[in-house]
């Protein structure tokens, strides 16, 4: 049991990593179990499994049948939910502190009694290609779904989390049932817990709840290493749309990679600092804001790198102002991308990303379901939660020489994928209403 | 080891004990309460404007005119007001509603001060500069381009436009529409200001790591002599008719795989006498657990949705409570149907006894996890103030939540769903029945 920065780490017999940290400032405590497993990992064939499988721990075990926790977590004042991504699978409870044992025993029990009835994974099967069509009617879903495949041919990132159409369509229950045995174990689990508790009396709550599961013989990930990109990629959607939208993104390392946290600077002045959970500051002062929008070339426009496990992206993406076309909105993103390749970046640019990184930290910490969260994601990604609770702090000595060099090292014509969305047709033709009764 | 509920800790709940409330001469009122937990003070409030004080012809002009406010001043240019935010790591905006315009901001408490003067400076000396403003047409623009495609923002129009009459500010976008956005002129922006802008009945809450007193004297010092004679008193809304059959309308929007349903009617104001009952009932049908009863038919046994639930509005006025849900355009037809077998249910029977003891649970249990954060007790705080509930509410709230019946939970979804008479508008590709 090693105790940093407030935080205990605590390795269970089987295998379980917990992270606990006591914080009395509120009532409330917020408790996750994190799996080693997310889409990055799903071979062809079974891509979305690991998604579908987070909706099928919802559909209940013997002892807590389809239905009861929504009820019994609600009734506590409670919330409680999942996320699937790239790199991992997470659930949690955040409970009245009083209460937080309903989660905890919520968790122990679905970790390995989860039931997978053929009916209930039929009925989700629905469900899930519904979700997926909400997205589809988002024409951004198609670009971004189509430019992921493009950037990674050979790596997992190269499907949607959600899954391809025809994987939903046809993955069995025995697909869905063999990656829950397989990865739902306590060795392939990192449990964060903060709120308002004792580090003892919980240590001794989740030895009781999880010690006696048994760690797994876990099989080697399926990872595939993207091979080095040949020269730039274009792509180009063509869809009903309302508006032109221009993605670019470049390839970047991964998380742990000593220039990542360089390339989180750049872009926190090419195009606006990004939170850490707990709330954000506005882009209008970064480069991008004053070269896209203030030129009125386009409404609105994001960026951003994911801390991730493999080396993911550097994303930035554009929906153009009326009237504008997508050559002259790409080119004036290459020329304000080429400045900051050329070191025209300042040192008071420098300074203010470092102020706002400062803020945005200190609201990281003001709730305890992000906390345990942040927790929990960075010592999957990263290895060590404390790459997390350093950031800050490292994030200081960065120099404006390190910005200028992973700008010239990253932004790179051949190392970019550069995707159109152009819209179709006179879309608004086949607008219409009708009363429904014909 | 379960003890009794934090809820009972009052002592840990936002009320008279804690917050400090004070009103300005000029009629604002300031409501700051300390958390010296957190490095971060919340800054969020309202003042009384919004699309409601605008005509038929001129929708959207409250809306252009609260996003131009942090747009330039007399004081300040666009790139000064925002960099100084920016550096800080600060945030701070202003919107418009229908009865009110909102205002929301965060920083580090030491930045209180700028985060006030920055606010004071755009309600009051807005400049309208034309660069800035135009570029934000333009963006409103675009924002309509984008909703006219999107099927929950295409049903959602058509649901304001069946269910309210067309002199109702509820039928109305509030963000315009192409050709009023289009013909707004720069003086009628600035007079639309002039004229709505002022210190009556504005509301500020602060609540975070800074000393009431302190605050107070910061908000007096920037705030204190605002004066707006003209400032014109709350028209009154139109009536609406009784609905007696149902309404619906389908809107095509192409290129899309899902239909967004909205189903629903004219529901309580947030002070009507039963908008608690209203709320319990809306629990049940629509939100607790896996969004209530249509949750657990649409979603859990059918597998017609991934989304499926109700929602209740009540605010200032009588909003809609609404049915929303997105579905295959092949099981439109059959979500309707289920839909409206849980309407008639919530309005034929009364709710059981553990349904109505689950709800109420959640009610006054989620209480601590509402008021984790300073979002979370500003924005409780704000309630209590705009909806005159008393900042002991929330002392009261559990007794008032537990004697609410099942005769008055049905009896409120007799007054206000209807599975005969009801709008319905779906947005998504042609279907067929």
């Amino acid at each position: 049991m090693a105790i940093t920065n407030n935080v205990t780490r605590h390795i269970l017999p089987n295998g379980m990593t917990v992270l606990l940290k006591e914080q009395h400032t509120a009532p409330v405590t917020s408790w996750w179990v994190l799996y080693r497993i997310g889409s990055r990992n799903e071979p062809t064939g079974l891509t979305g499994v690991s998604h579908w499988v987070e909706h099928m721990m919802f559909k209940g075990t013997d002892q807590f049948p389809a239905g009861y926790l929504d009820k019994a977590i609600d009734r506590e004042g409670g919330m409680w939910n999942a996320q699937t991504s790239f790199d991992y699978t997470a659930y949690f409870e955040t409970l009245p502190a009083d209460r937080i044992g309903l989660g905890l025993r919520a968790e122990a029990d679905r970790m390995t009694n989860a039931r997978f009835d053929p009916e209930e994974v039929e009925s989700e099967r629905t469900v899930i290609i519904s979700e997926r069509q909400g997205h589809e009617n988002s024409p951004t879903f198609w670009l971004n779904e189509e430019l992921q495949a493009m950037i990674f041919r050979v790596h997992g990132y190269h499907h949607e989390i959600i899954g391809d159409m025809t994987d939903l369509e046809t993955m069995t229950r025995d697909n869905l049932f063999q990656h829950y045995k397989t990865y739902y174990a306590p060795n392939n689990a990192i449990a964060a817990v903060v709120g308002d508790f004792d580090t003892t009396e919980m240590i001794a709550q989740i030895e009781a709840l999880f010690g006696a599961l048994p760690a797994e013989t876990l099989p080697r990930t399926f990872v595939r290493p993207e091979p080095p990109q040949q020269g730039e990629r274009r792509l180009r959607i063509e869809r009903p749309s309302p508006t032109p939208v221009l993605s670019i993104a470049y390839r970047v390392p991964e998380a742990v990679h000593p220039d990542w946290i360089k390339l989180y600077m750049l872009d926190s002045i090419l195009g606006g600092a990004s939170g850490f959970g707990g709330g954000g500051v506005g882009n209008k002062t970064s480069r991008l804001y004053q070269a896209l929008v203030k030129k009125e070339l386009a409404a609105n426009f994001s960026s951003g790198l994911l801390p991730s496990i493999d080396p993911y992206l550097y994303g930035i993406d554009v929906t153009l102002r009326d009237g504008r076309t997508l050559e002259e909105v790409e080119a004036a993103v290459f020329a304000e991308l080429d400045k900051a390749i050329n070191g025209e970046i300042t040192q008071a640019e420098l300074d203010k990303a470092k102020k706002q990184a400062r803020a945005l930290f200190a609201y990281s910490g003001e709730t305890v379901t992000n906390q345990a969260f942040m927790l929990a994601y960075y010592e999957h990604i990263a290895g060590n939660y404390e790459w997390f609770i350093t950031f800050e702090e490292r994030l200081q000595s960065v120099t404006l020489d390190d910005v200028h060099e992973v700008a010239q090292k990253y932004l790179q014509p051949s190392q970019r994928t550069v995707g159109w969305l152009v819209p179709t047709g006179e879309a608004d033709d086949a607008d219409g209403e009708y009363d429904g009764d014909e | 080891m379960e003890t009794s509920s934090p809820v009972n800790k009052a002592t840990t709940l936002p009320s008279t004990d804690n917050i400090v409330r004070e009103v300005l001469p000029n009629g604002i009122v300031v409501l700051v309460y300390e958390n010296f937990v957190t490095q971060s003070v919340i800054l969020n409030g309202l003042i009384q404007t919004g699309s409601i004080f605008e005509s038929a012809d001129k929708a959207g002009l409250s809306n252009i005119v609260a996003g131009a406010l942090m747009r330039g001043t007399h004081n300040r240019d666009f790139d000064t007001i925002h960099e100084t935010l920016e550096s800080l790591g600060a945030s701070l905006g202003i919107g418009s509603g229908v009865h009110t315009s909102g205002f929301s901001g965060k920083s580090l408490a030491e930045d209180l001060p700028t985060l006030l003067n920055l606010l004071s400076d755009a309600l009051r000396y807005p400049s309208f500069p034309i660069d800035q403003t135009e570029r934000l047409r333009g963006e409103i623009l675009t924002g309509l381009k984008i909703r006219a495609q999107d099927t929950r923002s295409v049903a959602s129009e058509a649901f304001r436009k069946l269910t309210y009459p067309m002199d109702h500010p509820y039928s109305r976008n509030l963000y315009g529409e192409v050709e009023t956005v289009t013909a707004f002129t720069l003086d009628e922006m600035a007079a639309f200001h002039a004229a709505n802008y002022g210190p009556r009945g504005m509301i500020i809450v602060i609540v975070g790591a800074v000393k009431a007193e302190d605050a107070i004297q910061d908000v007096k010092a920037i705030f204190g002599d605002w004066q707006n004679p003209a400032q014109p008193d709350v028209p009154a809304l139109p009536p609406i008719a009784t609905l007696y059959e149902a309404r619906q309308q389908f809107g095509v929007v192409p290129g899309k795989s899902q239909s967004d349903i909205i189903l629903g009617w004219v529901g309580p104001s947030r002070f009507a006498p039963d908008f608690q009952a209203a709320n319990l009932a809306n629990s049940i049908l629509g939100v607790f657990g896996m969004m209530g009863r249509l949750g657990k038919t649409v979603r859990e046994d059918q597998g017609l949705a991934y989304y499926t639930g109700s929602r209740v509005s009540g605010g200032m006025g009588p909003g809609p409570w609404q049915v929303s849900s997105g579905v295959n355009p092949a099981n439109v037809y059959k979500a309707i149907d289920s839909i409206l077998v849980e309407i008639k249910r919530m309005t034929n029977e009364l709710v059981s006894e553990q349904d109505l003891a689950d709800n109420k649970a959640n009610f006054t249990g989620r209480l601590p996890l509402n008021l984790e954060s300073n979002e979370g007790v500003s924005s409780m705080i704000l309630n209590m103030e705009m909806y005159n509930l008393g900042l002991d509410y929330l002392r009261h709230y559990p007794e008032m939540i537990n004697a609410i019946t099942r005769e008055q939970v049905q009896r409120a979804a007799q007054k206000y769903l209807s599975s005969t008479a009801y709008v319905l508008a779906v947005a998504g590709p042609k279907i067929e029945r």
